[in-house]
């Protein structure tokens, strides 16, 4: 469909714009900047900070004849308005003239900001947001010179008042602008903040337990256009002219968001950079311009005094710290003694890079490379994946979009949020659950399957399927019928390793039965746990099912970026019989616990390299920091051994082993850094010098990464298994099933280190319907020992009407060891 | 069903009747009038209570009841006295008449008395300037206007209002 | 006036029950819409009366509902009983004393434009008069004059009240309709006018209860009936609200076109003390100040004249007298500290600026302000003219502009020496 484009003259420039657009984007598209407050680009217009006014005439028509009325010298003639008008509420149309500078708008605009600084502060010199305030700076631009009002009659309000533990609100600072209300609302759909009293008196509240209680909180700190609302992370931490920038990827799930890093060198580190906060960077095609929470602030482990610092050695029952050369020695040996019984385990955070030697490694020496995941099922979407230019923000009518398995909200919550915008747009929205999440709401149909019936969900979506279904599953089938495209995120909401490996299974056979694969906005996501769970897919790692017994009968295990001890004590206890354990890692996990070799790595922050998100888009991350002067990469350090053991593996710089990979795997054949460092035009203008338009995030011109081409896509011949069988869940008499759930907040590796989330964190716990917990016997908030597969822990209760009658769920990595849905003794024992 | 909803379920259901069930939210205002109703001002409780019927959060609860005058967030005196001293009552005398009701209860316009019965208060128009002096009187369940007052008949009026508090009180 | 249309209570005993009502021929105009008259017919003949609005904008009432989109449905009908503007007390009476006549027009509104649901909003402070009007409304229901199959046809109508709590803002149309929401009463953004999207995103009429209240007479008895009272422009009688320094307070019907003078000295009984009259406030405290000259005394009140003559638009009518012991000055301060309470914030020049102008008067009543202040005065108000987003930010400019052009004398009495 062709866009009617309207031509109009803003400050004697002429423009033409696609119909519809705001008059303020028109101008900004030509680079004139018509100041806003209230305005942003991603809210719905208000006009009501009043800063934005501009004079626009519009052409007289002859109501007669229907045909402009010409001035004596045949230009149109133009009628004015009495009265000035917002450009942030008003539509372009054909021929208006816009006079955006002349001296009634120039008047309005310093008589605006005037106003709005009668009852600001004007604290700038100790404000966080000083040196990148739109306020400041359109004051500068705009406004006027000095102040005509009393300051002994400025409204007094308190500076400090915590909206929970996160963010910090300056009373005194708001401009009223309503941003953050409307983003918290319209975008996110957490009305957690919003005004109480009016007038001058209009003031920011939270009601909400926790305060402010939204994982998108951070955001707001962003857009707001003065001080009012900052970060108790950033608050007070460093002028933002002090500040560095890197960009970088975020290390947290698997939707990838664009992150910048801020840091400053600082005395109190001797003298190095130091990360200071972490800032959203502009790809409209991953997280337009936000970042959750956890990406936000779960950043404090990388400067955790808790990193390993150095190799180190076992010698009884003690770590002895030993040089890299030695390390090296050791380890290469070891590995050349077990040879091809040399087993690599890698972590789904490890980057390509690291994944692509240690891989390279194990094969040299004969032996095995196995990914350490809860999810399998990722070489399904090096077929069926997403097609190359795929972008959530696109889906709107004609699209349809399958979750199943997966509470996007907090296990990929920017794709949350983006599925949400899609089903608003008018995307048909199907979300397959055992239980409610907060995609539901949105949904066109929402089925609802025991635990342990995923598969069969799935398949019930096929339309040939036969048998009774109900109005939920015809709803689903429907708008998989009706849609141009599909989508379908699968997650591991209740599932163990092999049950999302048949669901990954499901998913794909029905993508390619309704022939929804190989194509742009078509195909299947997966929900991974980590970042960088699926470039180990697409680099040949594959799940391991049989894990204790491969890590049993191996002599050396080398493992990099995963906790398999800490996870599950079967695992551990299969670590004990293993030969020599080499662990690579940031912490002394359970797993270094165990080592004979301890290899110390360098943090995301410190070093570059590339990941793949669950939407198979190839992205790179750079060194924002130089970290510790003895830390290396992963891949270096595997390189490294790689040479004393005479296989050659690419150790200098990151960009060298993507090359290599790139020569080695179909997928990425061609691509460099280069490729993934291109940038294109985005819409909205974002985080450049005008940060009153779109916020203090960051513009991206570091990379917005390149999606790889699923081989349905290149036109190649698929391999599809068929879904495997699927045990049905059977819970015997006097049991009590209990399924695996995940949490934004967990106790992981990289959360812990951050103490400000520590009250968000999820505890020990289980969520239970009341029934279910009365037929147990148990209380609300009752603690107690809950045994899975014979291990005992204390776990507390929590009655959860939203939990299903048949199931308790027990989040993961919270301290209480679960694989997969699990039986527990129904009776419980009170501790 | 929270307690809340329990003690006022007819007249709850009632007023959630008064509108589309995708509107429900348009209900926040009378709940918060019989929250009010009950205690003189709308406690946090009530906020929470009020948000869970409605399906909204209670962010947006405090937030209505917090833009309007007539709900209060705080407990007053038993009753609240509000006088109207806006221009037309003002031309009218009102603001002589609000001092000596103040100097006749021994306090100043926002305060309580010291028995806990009355707060006085200045508020705007409440269209009866033509009878000025005016006051309305925020009690535990109603809103009653008293014009064309004068000292005599305001003595009364607390004369009885104290009386009736007083009765209520025993009664309770 | 000998015959009240509006104020008809004031002749007729039991007006405000149902029996009373009918008896003197009340809902006649409803039966007669409803069974003989198509809903075209009734707007047509609204249209034909001239009515003009009598919230404050004097805009043709039947032109307004003739706006509705008959492709998007349900509409809905609102009446405008918030009546919170100072000096206003009009509606008050007719919700009191003549509730059904106003209910009639609500429900004649109703059916003009195919609207199955009307709301009556009230001011939290009417509290006893919204319990009143639920009488009323039970009683309609239990006579079958509410509810379905209207006299056997096919329409149906159900009307409800809600209760605002204090805020003159609400007043304002679509604030209106964010309260009755559930919302902060905070003006909405036009376009889109309520006309198209209005309550529940539907097309809405809201009209003030004054307003309503004309028109089962109009239907009654034809648009020519109604011409023959006010001027050509400004048909009709008009309720005006008296107040101020007068002797008899209170509401007046008299036609449109009545002069000032009249009303004052004759209706209201002059000036108490005899004192001389200084200022007129026409439309409450939105008014523009009218500088009591024999001019204006002289001029008609109604739509056109007194904006087209003395530069003050004739709003609600509620005429607020000053007389001339009084200080401009201080006046303002009154307006000034009313907008500054009631300003509901949401934009800058009202939120700030009411802010700014309180506190300057202020200082000036106190004998703290300079000169410069009154000049600073001016500024900020017209500062603020014609860029806030509602009306209630122009109306707190009205007083304080005029008063500065037409007392400057009285602003410099009050100097610091
Ligand atoms: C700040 C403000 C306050 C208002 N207050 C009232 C009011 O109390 N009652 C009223 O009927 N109209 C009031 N209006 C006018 C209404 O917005 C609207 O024009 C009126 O209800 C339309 O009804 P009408 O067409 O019958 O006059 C107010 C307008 C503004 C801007
Ligand atoms: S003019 Fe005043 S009342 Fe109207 S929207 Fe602006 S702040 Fe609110
Ligand atoms: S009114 Fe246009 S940006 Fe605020």
């Amino acid at each position: 469909m062709a866009v009617k484009m309207v031509n109009l003259t803003i400050d004697n420039h002429s423009v033409s714009v696609p119909a519809g657009t705001l008059l303020v984007d028109a101008a900004k598209k030509v680079g004139i900047d018509i100041p806003v407050f209230c305005y942003h680009p991603k809210l719905e217009p208000v006009g009501m900070c009043r800063l934005c006014m501009v004079e626009i005439g519009r052409p007289v028509v002859d109501r007669a004849t229907n045909q402009p009325v010409l001035e004596a010298d045949g230009s149109p003639k133009l009628a004015f308005g009495p009265k000035l008008e917002t450009a942030c509420t008003t539509p372009v149309t054909d021929g208006m003239v816009v006079m955006t500078d002349n001296d009634k708008a120039a008047a309005e605009h310093k008589d605006m900001l005037e106003f709005l600084l009668t009852s600001h502060p004007l604290d700038c010199p100790v404000c966080d947001k000083g040196g990148e305030c739109p306020l400041q700076d359109l004051t500068m631009r705009f406004g006027p010179g000095k102040s005509r009002f009393l300051f002994d009659e400025k409204k007094r309000l308190a500076k400090q008042m915590p909206l929970g533990e996160l963010i910090i609100l300056d009373r005194e600072r708001c401009i009223q602008c309503a941003r953050c209300v409307r983003f918290q609302d319209e975008i996110v759909d957490d009305p957690v903040i919003g005004f109480s009293e009016r007038g001058r008196s209009l003031e920011i509240i939270t009601y909400s337990e926790p305060g402010f209680d939204s994982i998108f909180s951070g955001n707001t700190t962003d857009i707001c256009p003065v001080g009012a609302l900052t970060t108790i992370d950033f608050r007070f931490k460093a002028r933002p002219w002090e500040l560095n920038a890197a960009a970088s990827i975020c290390t947290h799930c698997p939707v990838g968001c664009n992150l910048t890093i801020n840091v400053r060198r600082e005395a109190r580190s001797g003298g190095r950079d130091v990360v200071k906060r972490i800032m959203p960077r502009q790809n409209e095609k991953v997280n337009e311009i936000w970042i959750c929470d956890k990406g936000r602030f779960a950043h404090h482990f990388t400067e955790s005094d808790q990193r390993l610092t150095e190799p180190m050695m076992r010698k009884g029952h003690e770590f002895v710290p030993v040089s890299w050369e030695e390390a090296l020695q050791a380890a290469a040996s070891q590995l050349k003694k077990a040879g091809d019984r040399t087993l690599a385990l890698a972590g789904g955070r490890l980057a390509n890079e690291d994944l692509f030697n240690l891989r390279q490694l194990a094969l040299g020496l004969g032996g095995e490379a196995g990914l350490y995941s809860i999810m399998g099922g990722g070489e399904l979407l090096t077929q069926v994946g997403v097609g190359q230019g795929t972008n959530l923000g696109d889906l709107g009518p004609g699209s349809a979009i399958l979750v199943i398995a997966s509470d996007l909200h907090q296990e990929a919550p920017l794709w949350w949020l983006r599925v949400k915008q899609a089903a608003e747009r008018g995307a048909t929205l199907i979300v397959a659950n055992a239980r409610p999440t907060r995609l539901d709401k949105f949904a066109k149909s929402v089925i609802r399957y025991n635990y342990g019936e995923e598969v069969e969900a799935v398949a019930s979506l096929v339309p040939e399927y036969k048998s009774e279904v109900s109005e939920a599953v015809r709803d689903g089938i429907q708008g998989i019928l009706g849609a141009e495209n599909v989508v379908v995120f699968f997650g591991s909401d209740g599932l163990s390793l092999q049950g999302t490996t048949a669901l990954a299974t499901a998913c794909a056979n029905l993508l390619v039965k309704t022939n929804h694969f190989g194509r742009t906005n078509n195909g299947l996501i997966g929900v991974w746990p980590n970042a960088n769970t699926q470039g180990a897919f697409e680099i040949g790692y594959r799940s391991m099912p049989d894990l204790a017994g491969r890590l049993a009968e191996a002599q050396a295990v080398y493992i990099a970026g995963a906790d398999p001890a800490g996870d599950d004590p079967a695992l551990a206890e299969a670590l004990r019989k293993t030969g020599f354990i080499i662990v690579q890692e940031l912490f002394m996990t359970q797993t270094a616990r165990m080592a004979d070799l301890i290899l110390p790595v360098q943090a995301f922050t410190e070093r570059e390299g590339s990941f793949v998100s669950g939407e198979r888009r190839v992205q790179r991350y750079y060194p924002a920091v130089k970290g510790l002067p003895d830390l290396r990469p992963d891949y270096q350090i595997v390189a490294q051994i790689g040479e004393l053991l005479n296989i050659p593996l690419e150790g200098r710089v990151a960009s060298l082993v993507f090359l290599r990979l790139a020569e080695a795997l179909p997928d990425f054949n061609g691509l460099t850094y280069q490729h993934l460092a291109e940038v294109e035009e985005q819409w909205p203008i974002y985080g450049r010098e005008d940060l009153y338009y779109g916020g203090t995030g960051y513009h991206n011109h570091q990379g917005m990464g390149v999606q790889l081409k699923p081989a349905a896509q290149r036109v190649e011949p698929l391999y599809l298994p068929d879904a495997p069988e699927h045990p049905a869940l059977t819970v015997p008499e006097g049991s009590l099933l209990v399924v695996p759930i995940t949490r934004l907040y967990d106790r992981g590796t990289t959360m812990l280190p951050t103490s400000l989330l520590h009250e968000r964190m999820e505890k020990p716990v289980i969520y239970i319907h009341p029934n279910l917990a009365t037929a147990a016997g148990m209380q609300d908030g009752q603690s107690f020992q809950l045994v899975l597969n014979g291990i005992s822990t204390l776990v507390q209760v929590i009655f959860d009407e939203n939990a299903p009658v048949n199931a308790a769920l027990l989040p993961r990595s919270v301290g209480v060891p679960i694989q997969g849905p699990a039986l527990a003794q129904k009776e419980i024992v009170s501790a | 069903m929270n307690e809340f909803q329990e003690k006022n379920s007819d007249e709850i259901r009632q007023i959630l009747a008064k509108y589309p069930p995708e509107y429900k939210r348009s209900a926040v205002m009378p709940l918060l009038h019989i929250a009010q109703r009950r205690k003189g001002y709308v406690s946090p409780d009530d906020i929470r209570n009020i948000a869970e019927i409605l399906d909204i959060s209670s962010t947006d609860v405090a937030s209505v009841s917090g833009f309007y005058t007539l709900f209060h967030e705080e407990e007053g005196g038993r009753y609240r006295i509000q006088i109207c001293t806006d221009l037309p009552c003002a031309l009218r005398g009102a603001e002589t008449f609000l001092q000596s009701v103040c100097a006749e209860l021994g306090v100043a316009p926002g305060e309580t008395t010291s028995d806990g019965f009355f707060t006085v208060e200045e508020v705007k128009c409440l269209a009866a300037c033509h009878r000025a002096p005016v006051l309305q009187v925020q009690g535990e369940d109603e809103i009653i206007y008293h014009e064309n007052q004068t000292l005599e008949t305001f003595r009364t009026l607390i004369e009885d209002l104290r009386r009736h508090g007083q009765a209520q009180k025993e009664g309770a | 006036m000998s015959q009240y249309i509006l104020l008809r209570h004031r002749d007729t005993p039991n007006l405000h029950t149902l029996d009373g009502y009918q008896a003197s021929g009340g809902f006649a105009a409803f039966q007669k819409a409803v069974t003989t008259m198509k809903p075209e017919e009734v707007l047509q003949e609204v249209k034909d009366s001239g009515l003009r609005e009598r919230g404050g904008a004097g805009f043709p009432t039947g032109i307004k509902w003739s706006f509705l989109p008959d492709k998007i449905w349900p509409h809905y009908v609102v009446a405008n009983a918030d009546e919170s503007e100072p000096g206003t007390f009009k509606d008050r009476e007719l919700l009191e004393e003549n509730p059904f006549q106003f209910l009639e027009g609500l429900m004649l509104a109703c059916y003009a434009v195919q609207a199955n649901l009307g709301y009556v909003y009230l001011r939290g402070e009417f509290w006893q008069i919204s319990e009143q009007i639920d009488g009323c409304i039970a009683a309609l229901e239990s006579a079958g004059l509410l509810g379905e199959n209207l006299f056997g046809g096919n329409y149906k109508l159900s009307l409800h009240t809600h209760l605002g709590a204090g805020a003159y803002i609400c007043g304002e149309e679509t604030a209106l309709l964010e309260s009755i929401e559930g919302h902060l009463g905070q003006p909405r953004l036009r376009p889109p006018f309520p006309a198209t999207s209005g309550l529940f995103n539907k097309p809405t009429v809201i009209n003030n209860v004054e307003t309503l209240a004309n028109v089962p007479p109009i239907v009654e008895h034809g648009a020519a009936w109604y011409h023959t009272f006010g001027t050509e422009k400004s048909p009709g009688t008009k309720i005006f609200s008296l107040s101020g320094n007068i002797n008899k307070p209170g509401n007046y019907e008299l036609p449109l076109g009545t002069p000032f003078r009249e009303l004052i000295y004759g209706h209201g009984g002059g000036i108490p003390g005899g004192r001389g009259v200084k200022a007129i406030m026409a439309a409450g405290a939105s008014s523009t100040l009218i500088l009591a000259d024999d001019k204006a005394l002289d001029t008609p009140m109604d739509y056109e004249s007194t904006l087209q003559e003395l530069g003050a638009p004739l709003g609600s009518a509620s005429v607020i007298v000053v007389d001339d012991a009084v200080n401009i000055g201080w006046l303002v301060k009154k307006t000034a500290n009313f907008f500054k309470h009631e300003s509901c914030g949401k934009c800058t020049p009202c939120r700030e600026g009411t802010y700014w102008m309180d506190h300057i008067t202020q200082r000036l009543i106190e004998g703290e302000a300079s000169l410069q202040d009154v000049d600073l005065l001016y500024n900020v108000a017209t500062q603020m003219q014609g860029r806030n987003l509602c009306a209630l930010g122009e109306f707190s400019t009205m007083a304080v502009t005029s008063g500065i052009e037409k007392f400057r004398d009285d602003f410099e009495a009050l100097v610091k020496k």
